[in-house]
């Protein structure tokens, strides 16, 4: 997990995006985009699921735990989703997960849903492409690390703790060691 | 003893296949490179690369290795996975293990098709092979679930591709229900007078098939009907038909068309919408001649024994102000029931044949060729009414004034091949424009131009027949025809002005003739969006319905056990339709001749363990496959009814719920395989 940016052979920083396309008309778009040779941004990492409401939020926040620059949702257009209202379930997570990384400090541009059915290929294209171009103009976010950053700090502040605890009252050191960024983040 | 139980607490040991296509992937992706990569990850214990995976020694290198490599995953980078997951999953049990320890990588459609750097593609396609060795260990022995199919089959639109589905499931002693949304079966081709490149006529060909759907044993026919709702899925549909109220009880209505003769109106007043309101006809009135079924039908807009206008709920009042002289000619049959009302027929099949058509351009969205302004110019499906037998003039060729044309310009691809209008080319129109040159000059000793752009006549005996045709001494000018007016000099009697640029000659060309025929295209009908999200279909970005795949599975749909035939998925002509409808009858065949259709393991369920019975899924599953147990105080997932989309999976906030397939675990370990570091 050190690799925190996605660097190319060349040294040059390009951004990661997961993408999360559901199986009906995203990934089937995709897959019209492939066999229309049309050509985008090779940044992105398609994850298929079944139904865009089968996002979970945790697997957008691990994403971009994990080192992801940006993340694409793709679910079928209102009122076409394979699953009735899958679609639905997604937009209310997707508005909620919005407002929740700006407050993570990630920028809510990094995070994108759309509708795109099984004939838009050359949707695909152009928001894959234009996705990549966001990410690139906000930068690299290398959440981890930022972790690593934060570990060090919590550590420095542990010991720091530690230490002075140690000066007024020895023997509750011991207690407070697991206390270290190990646990902040799995 | 399952083979699976015995390696249960074996070490997870994968193996790694990637495919080159030919070139399709190995041009862009270093294929000996990824396979070189995998080999390093952990758990691999092959990892190969090979020309075409999906071959038969490629399916047999999988087993092989199963079997002397001790495998207990395997995992295939090669195309989508809608196009040979199934392929694999088979080769992985012929091996010996279960299908569902197997995991596609697409790395043709999503990488090597798509990206032009062979470095970058290279990297994204190792990324991608690492999310799905991630996954796989994971994955957990699934059993496919077999639902019984019923073996009756809907069909949905009684044109010619309607009507040839019909007969031939019918033929095999399935029980078939027509449902067709006009007064009778026969759709576009009943209206045709004669067909290219044979030239017979349309209604000899297709009379005696309408007559076998009328009176075949296992066909049920609902003409006037329409479908408004459909519910579950391949095997089990359930459907809901309309059936408009004609005002004749179908099973008493002998055809005399006695009702006709005696109505109140002497003489047919009303727009004939058979004949495209070239025609009349009386407020009851038979379709056409041949109409199947052959029973008459009243028009409640027109009809005195209504009040005018529709009600709200779309029903009509009865007035009960006429003398109604239909009842007393139809005397003892008592067919006539002024008080008939829609009605639903619930009906269960395993399998729909989409055969919806087409509707045939408006050529007002044109308006420099005149069309609905000049009383002489004609679409081409007009003129097939006109010059036919049956048709408004009884197949003389006159135009609205009574007048027999001397000069008649044909206009190729009007809202065809046009940015401003429809841009696919509707396949047909050059053809149907060539027959219909033949047939004015055989008609009468007017003189015909074909103005076209080019002159597109593949298939079985066309060219032949455009050669033919073309030698019978028509004009043919190469160039779009750019307006259409009336002649200044000759204003009385309606002569028009044809004007295009020869392209051939590079002259504007000014044309004076008496009659245009504009030879418009074919598109989606303006009901298949409402059709599409009845039937749960996908629509290409012009509107038509979009087939599972444009060479290899170019009947189904999306949505198992939906078929497609005819034009309501693309232009095309009759053979073509007729052909696509025997493959769409074929496919439901070997759909219902199985006896069962299998269902992906991927439904969801509650680990009851650790269910907190908050109730969260509950509200959120579109089938309430879930439920509460008020005596455990647990959610409980009917796997009968889940159709795995894993909404509810999502919901869980403790994470009780799981899906197969589609495992939290199984997602996680995708997530951070796709980010994982990669060898620079």
């Amino acid at each position: 997990m050190s690799d925190s940016t996605n660097k190319t052979p060349d040294g040059n920083w390009t951004p990661r995006i997961v993408a999360f396309f559901c199986n009906w008309c995203t990934y089937t778009a995709a897959d019209l985009a492939g066999v229309s040779r049309m050509k985008y941004a090779s940044n992105i990492r398609v994850i298929r699921l079944m139904c865009s409401g089968r996002v979970d939020p945790q697997f957008v926040v691990d994403a971009f735990a994990k080192g992801a620059d940006g993340v694409l949702i793709g679910g079928c257009h209102p009122n076409d989703c394979h699953y009735v209202e899958g679609n639905y379930k997604c937009l209310r997570r997707y508005q909620m997960l919005k407002r929740m990384i700006a407050d993570m400090g990630i920028e809510p541009d990094r995070l994108r849903l759309e509708w795109i059915s099984a004939a838009e290929g050359e949707k695909v294209r152009r928001v894959v492409n234009e996705m990549v171009e966001t990410v690139k103009q906000l930068g690299p976010l290398g959440i981890p690390a930022k972790f690593e950053q934060w570990d060090k700090e919590m550590n420095a502040l542990a010991e720091h703790v530690a230490a002075s605890q140690g000066a007024g009252a020895p023997g509750s050191s011991g207690q407070n060691k697991p206390q270290t960024a190990q646990t902040a983040h799995v | 003893m399952n083979i699976m139980e015995t390696r249960k607490n074996e070490p997870v040991r994968i193996g790694f296949y990637v495919c080159h296509c030919g070139v399709n992937i190995a041009h862009m992706v270093d294929v000996e490179a990824v396979a070189k990569y995998v080999a390093t990850l952990p758990n691999v214990v092959v990892s190969r690369n090979y020309k075409y995976m999906c071959s038969d020694p490629g399916q047999e290198m999988i087993q092989k290795d199963i079997r002397e490599q001790r495998l207990n995953r395997v995992v295939v980078a090669a195309c989508s996975p809608l196009l040979h997951e199934h392929t694999f999953r088979g080769a992985t049990e012929a091996g010996g293990l279960n299908p569902f320890y197997f995991q596609m990588v697409n790395i043709r459609e999503h990488n090597s098709w798509v990206h032009t750097d062979r470095l970058e593609a290279t990297r994204k396609a190792m990324a991608l092979a690492r999310a799905a060795i991630q996954r796989v260990p994971h994955h957990k022995p699934l059993e496919v679930k077999k639902v019984p199919i019923n073996p009756d089959v809907l069909i949905v639109g009684g044109g010619i591709a309607g009507i040839h589905a019909a007969i031939t499931m019918a033929n095999a002693g399935k029980k078939v229900y027509l449902v067709e949304k006009e007064p009778s079966i026969g759709g576009h081709m009943a209206m045709f007078d004669k067909t290219f490149p044979t030239l017979d006529c349309a209604m000899c060909v297709l009379s005696p098939k309408m007559a076998t759907v009328g009176s075949h044993p296992n066909i049920t026919l609902w003409t006037y009907s329409e479908v408004v709702k459909v519910d579950g899925y391949v095997g089990n549909f359930k459907v809901t038909v309309r059936r408009k109220p004609r005002y004749i009880i179908e099973d008493l209505c002998t055809g005399c068309q006695e009702c006709v003769a005696n109505c109140v109106y002497k003489e047919p007043k009303f727009p004939d919408a058979f004949n495209l309101g070239l025609g009349k006809r009386k407020p009851v009135y038979m379709p056409f001649a041949q109409a199947i079924p052959s029973i008459a039908i009243i028009d409640p807009e027109v009809c005195l024994n209504f009040k005018r206008g529709k009600n709200p709920d779309g029903s009509y009042t009865v007035s009960d102000k006429c003398k109604k002289l239909c009842v007393v000619a139809c005397g003892d049959r008592k067919a006539i029931d002024f008080s008939q009302k829609a009605e639903d027929k619930e009906i269960t099949v395993g399998t729909i044949i989409m055969a919806t058509g087409f509707k045939t351009f408006d050529p007002r969205r044109t308006p420099y060729y005149g069309y609905g302004v000049y009383p002489n110019v004609y679409t081409a499906l007009e003129l097939e009414r006109v010059i036919n037998a049956s048709g408004p003039t009884e197949g003389h060729l006159v135009m609205r004034n009574g007048k027999e044309p001397k000069r008649v310009a044909i206009v190729h691809c009007v809202g065809s091949r046009d940015e401003n209008t429809n841009r696919w080319c509707s396949r047909v129109c050059c053809l149907y424009s060539l027959k219909l040159a033949h047939l004015i000059l055989e008609h009468t000793d007017a003189e015909v131009y074909n103005f076209y752009i080019d002159m597109r006549t593949p298939g079985k005996s066309m060219e032949e027949f455009y050669n033919r045709v073309a030698e019978e001494g028509m004009h043919l000018v190469r160039g779009r025809v750019a307006d259409v007016y009336p002649d200044p000099n000759d204003t009385a009697s309606g002569r028009l002005i044809v004007q295009a640029e020869d392209t051939l000659t590079n002259r504007i060309l000014k044309i004076p003739v008496d009659m245009v025929v504009l030879s418009v295209g074919l598109e989606p009908r303006p009901e298949a969006e409402d059709l599409r999200r009845l039937f749960n279909l996908s629509c290409s970005s012009e509107g038509w319905f979009l087939e599972r795949h444009p060479k290899l599975a170019p009947v189904s749909t999306f949505t198992d056990g939906i078929f497609l035939a005819g034009c309501c998925q693309g232009p095309k002509d009759i053979p073509d339709s007729v052909a696509q409808a025997g493959a769409a009858a074929a496919e439901a065949f070997s759909l219902i001749d199985k006896g069962y259709v299998e269902q992906e393991p991927n439904t969801a369920f509650v680990l009851a363990e650790e269910c907190s019975g908050c109730k969260s899924c509950i509200p959120l599953c579109p089938y309430t496959a879930i439920s509460f147990n008020e005596e455990t105080k647990k959610a409980f997932i009917n796997e009968a009814l889940c159709k795995g989309c894993g909404t509810c999976v999502a919901a869980c906030p403790s994470g009780s719920i799981v899906q197969n397939l589609f495992e939290d675990q199984e997602i996680f370990s995708e997530i951070d395989g796709v980010l994982a570091p990669l060898p620079q």
